[in-house]
């Protein structure tokens, strides 16, 4: 009886792929498990497949040690094991109690009984230390308190092993380490955890020990204390990683994107972009640092033609591209990873082929004359797909069968293959594995070496400071200040977004 | 190769289930559903006649069906089909009694007209949704309605004096053919089904072929990529309603200068633009799917005509029977997960 959970030798296949293949996984009682493998290696599938949303083909699932047959979730709730989703599955209007109860409403003679059952929600948000506020709409909650929400849903349904699934990805730093907390009170409750993750620095903070999973298999199952990051790091993609990106010293030469005093409005009508400078030149990036909602998202929405700007200039090469047509921007070199690459990235229900012509499929040989075509848009996605080592089964399959890790390598091919004389990368390793961003920083410094100007934005403070040649601070839509990388800590770049240190930003910040 | 082959079972099967379901509700009414299903052949294959009938029938719906695939595929919901065929049979018609051209003119300008107005009238609720998105739906059954009373108004008020038709339209302008009315025993027959098949390929060719194609259907998964790509997404559902309207005047111009030869006031809708929803929906929204069904839907109401005159079951019961196979088609999520039910346990 020292496992709580055995997962032995599973195998799930899909239709030309096995996304699972003689998978164990064993957890014991009071452990906090982690997962670990990239996008697209089969942690989900095989969480999956423990929830009962899968049947494996092969292999046995025991509980306490019992074997166990698991066709649907519900069977798994009466197993004691609960899953906190990574989106959540919450009715917004309702309350925490509402939204807790659903599906399991205690009632008496059809009328629920909210006043107990908010109580008991009271006492296991206290017993664990969530501080959930059961009669709060969840709509007026954060993102963080909504995901305790999703953890009191499964404790109030008894579960014994929780697992979470990719929890941090939504979150603060702050909250990230409250979670971490409630974790740890949780097994010290007697509670077992599996954390499914990518992310080395959890792993290494709160983790017992971690089964790594390759391609769809088990790679093996390792004690956290008798490991490190690197290894962990290489066991999971197979290689060596280097963290630190290498890169050549940049030569800088002409100005590419310059923009002059742009102030932009969000979609509430609020300027969030004053009056902002800023310079990009070729053969150099710059990195964008700030906390979320400082006008990251309007300004590269007004270089992009997406969104209209109020005043001040933005030229590239020379030429002023203020307010054109997103095509006629596009047109002009500037080439955009977007910052949610299912919203504006990706046609999900549309081919990888046809997403990677989705701003060429006009211009030829995509098509002549207003007629597409298919052979020429298809041969482009070959390439693509080939160098930039996009996993999919074909050209043909829908961009929203792939993991976000591919889609996001297909929109960086489209994007870079464009060869745009400026790269505005927004977020563009979210969500991420390591293998997957070492991959991706080295496309933008090849970029950069290849003469082109490359804008990066991002809320990860390493990834500023490890790619970027000069890093510009953006607070309340302006840039407050522009540092050398090399010359600058997190904590100094911390102060400047949080706005607690000013330098003169006129001049320095048009380069 | 298998998922095609599993794509074309689900609406067979759809259809097998409809007419078992239908024949247990003739049985329990105390027919004898064996005698109906026969008459219901009859009416369709039995002779010449009836299969000119039954293809005349076909052809509206082909064209309305056409319609609301077209707008499905682009992300909207053109429930206003009706209306938009009922402006352009009478836009047809009235080019077909007021000008007297060569047939060679005359002809594919009534039938245009019968389009341009149906692209028209699906244009407000086009314009209304790209500018200030106003639901399409919403506008459009507001617009059926107003397209059945202005239409009446004109037939009585502007183009006769206070008559229910108008005059037939010129020889010149008109669809009939004595070939194919006289190879099918003195049949309504008319070329309407030739255009028909042809708009069937043309919007196949658009959607699946085209830059325009591309752009519609990228817009109507999802606004904010196209944006992003460059596509003029305002631009792009205003056309995708014009070009629906489009076939559903078309649709409303076959009956006019084909069937019928005139326009007469209405007291209801003719009902063929709401069918044309259904004959979408079974036919997945693809060309040939819509043709297919249309064959399917026109043929069982053609020969449903039948039932009624060689057995004593009435003419609802034959209604039924035809809802009960959209029903079932409408349902194919739940055909579809017994078939994989049933697959699985094949493998194991």
């Amino acid at each position: 009886m020292e496992y709580v959970i055995e997962m032995l030798n599973i195998r799930k296949e899909f239709p030309g792929i096995v996304a699972n293949d003689n998978v164990t996984l064993q957890v014991k009682k009071g452990e906090i498990h982690a997962l670990l493998g990239e996008n697209g290696a089969g942690k989900t599938t095989l969480m999956n497949v423990l929830f009962g949303l899968y049947q494996p083909e092969k292999g046995e699932i025991r509980v306490n040690g019992k074997p166990v047959k698991i066709t649907n979730p519900n069977i798994a709730n009466e197993l004691g094991i609960g899953m906190v989703h990574q989106h959540f599955m919450l009715v917004d209007p309702f309350t925490v109690t509402e939204n807790i109860i659903l599906g399991k409403e205690p009632s008496k003679a059809g009328k629920i009984n909210i006043k107990d059952a908010s109580k008991k929600v009271r006492e296991l948000s206290e017993k664990y230390q969530l501080s959930v506020d059961p009669d709060a709409k969840i709509k007026d909650i954060s993102v963080g308190m909504q995901q305790r929400v999703e953890i009191l849903k499964t404790l109030y349904r008894g579960a014994e092993i929780l697992i979470f699934d990719e929890p941090t990805a939504v979150l603060t730093p702050q909250e990230i380490k409250e979670l971490m907390l409630i974790m740890k009170s949780l097994v010290n409750e007697g509670k077992s955890i599996i954390l499914i993750t990518h992310k080395l620095k959890e792993i290494m903070e709160v983790c017992d020990r971690v089964t790594v999973m390759r391609k769809g298999v088990g790679i093996g199952t390792v004690n956290v204390s008798e490991s490190d990051p690197n290894s962990l790091a290489s066991l999971m993609v197979g290689r060596d990683v280097v963290f630190k990106t290498e890169k050549k010293e940049s030569v800088p030469t002409d100005v590419v994107l310059d923009i002059d005093g742009i102030s932009v409005k969000d979609a509430r009508g609020i300027q969030v972009v004053n009056q902002l400078n800023l310079a990009v030149r070729a053969g150099e990036i710059v990195g964008i640092a700030g906390i979320d909602g400082n006008g990251q998202t309007e300004l590269i929405e007004a270089i992009t033609g997406l969104k209209k700007t109020i005043n001040g200039s933005i030229k590239i090469n020379g030429k002023n591209i203020q307010n054109l047509k997103p095509r006629k921007i596009s047109e002009s070199g500037v080439g955009h990873i977007p910052e949610d690459r299912h919203k504006h990235g990706l046609v999900l229900d549309y081919s990888i082929g046809e997403n990677i012509v989705l701003q060429t499929y006009y211009q030829k040989p995509f098509s002549k004359t207003g007629v597409l075509n298919y052979s020429k848009i298809y041969d482009q996605a070959r390439n693509i797909i080939a160098e930039y080592d996009v996993r999919t089964p074909s050209e043909y399959t829908p961009a929203r069968a792939l993991s976000g890790g591919n889609q996001q390598k297909a929109i960086i091919g489209r994007e870079v293959d464009r060869n745009p004389d400026l790269l505005i990368a927004a977020q563009p390793t979210r969500g991420l594995d390591v293998g997957a961003i070492e991959f991706i920083h080295k496309r933008l410094i090849e970029q950069r070496d290849n003469g082109k100007a490359v804008l990066l934005i991002s809320f990860e403070l390493d990834e500023i400071l490890n790619v970027s040649d000069r890093v510009a601070v953006i607070y309340e839509g302006e840039i407050v200040a522009i540092v050398n990388p090399r010359e600058t800590t997190e904590q100094e770049l911390g102060l400047m977004m949080a706005g607690s240190k000013r330098m003169e930003a006129g001049d320095k910040s048009r380069g | 190769m298998v998922k095609k082959m599993f794509g074309l079972l689900i609406p067979v099967l759809s259809v097998v289930l409809g007419l078992l379901a239908g024949a247990i509700i003739m049985l329990v009414s105390g027919y004898n559903p064996v005698d109906a299903y026969m008459a219901l052949f009859f009416g369709i294959f039995g002779d010449s006649y009836f299969l000119g009938e039954a293809i005349r029938t076909v052809t509206p719906y082909i064209l309305a069906g056409l319609a609301v695939a077209f707008a499905f595929r682009t992300g909207l919901f053109n429930i206003g089909v009706e209306g938009q065929l009922i402006v352009g049979w009478l836009a047809a018609v009235w080019v077909g009694i007021t000008f007297e051209l060569p047939m060679l003119i005359h002809l594919p300008l009534a039938i245009l007209a019968g389009g341009l107005a149906g692209a028209v009238w699906a244009f407000i609720p086009g314009l209304l949704k790209a500018k200030f998105r106003v639901h399409e739906v919403i506008v459009s059954i507001m617009l059926n309605y107003t397209a059945l009373h202005v239409t009446n108004y004109i037939i009585s008020y502007v183009l006769t004096d206070k008559l229910d038709k108008t005059n037939n339209i010129f020889e010149t302008a008109t669809l009939r053919s004595p070939l194919l009315s006289g190879l099918t025993d003195g049949s309504r027959l008319h070329w309407g089904i030739i255009v028909a098949i042809i708009c069937a390929i043309i919007m196949w060719f658009i959607l699946e072929k085209t830059t325009t194609g591309f752009e519609l259907k990228a817009v109507g998964f999802n606004q904010h990529a196209s944006e992003y790509a460059g596509m003029n997404v305002n631009r792009n559902i205003m056309m995708s309603m014009v070009i629906s309207g489009v076939f559903a005047g078309f649709a409303g111009a076959m009956e006019g200068l084909g069937t019928f030869g005139y326009a007469s006031i209405k007291s209801g809708f003719t009902g063929i633009g709401f069918d044309g929803i259904a004959v979408a929906l079974l036919g997945a929204n693809t060309a040939i799917g819509v043709v297919l069904a249309a064959f399917l839907f026109g043929g069982l109401k053609a020969g449903a005509l039948n039932i009624p005159v060689e057995t004593p079951i009435p003419n609802e019961i034959v209604d039924i029977v035809i809802a009960l196979i959209v029903f079932f088609v409408a349902s194919s999520y739940f055909i579809r997960w017994i078939l994989n039910r049933i697959n699985k346990k094949g493998v194991k």
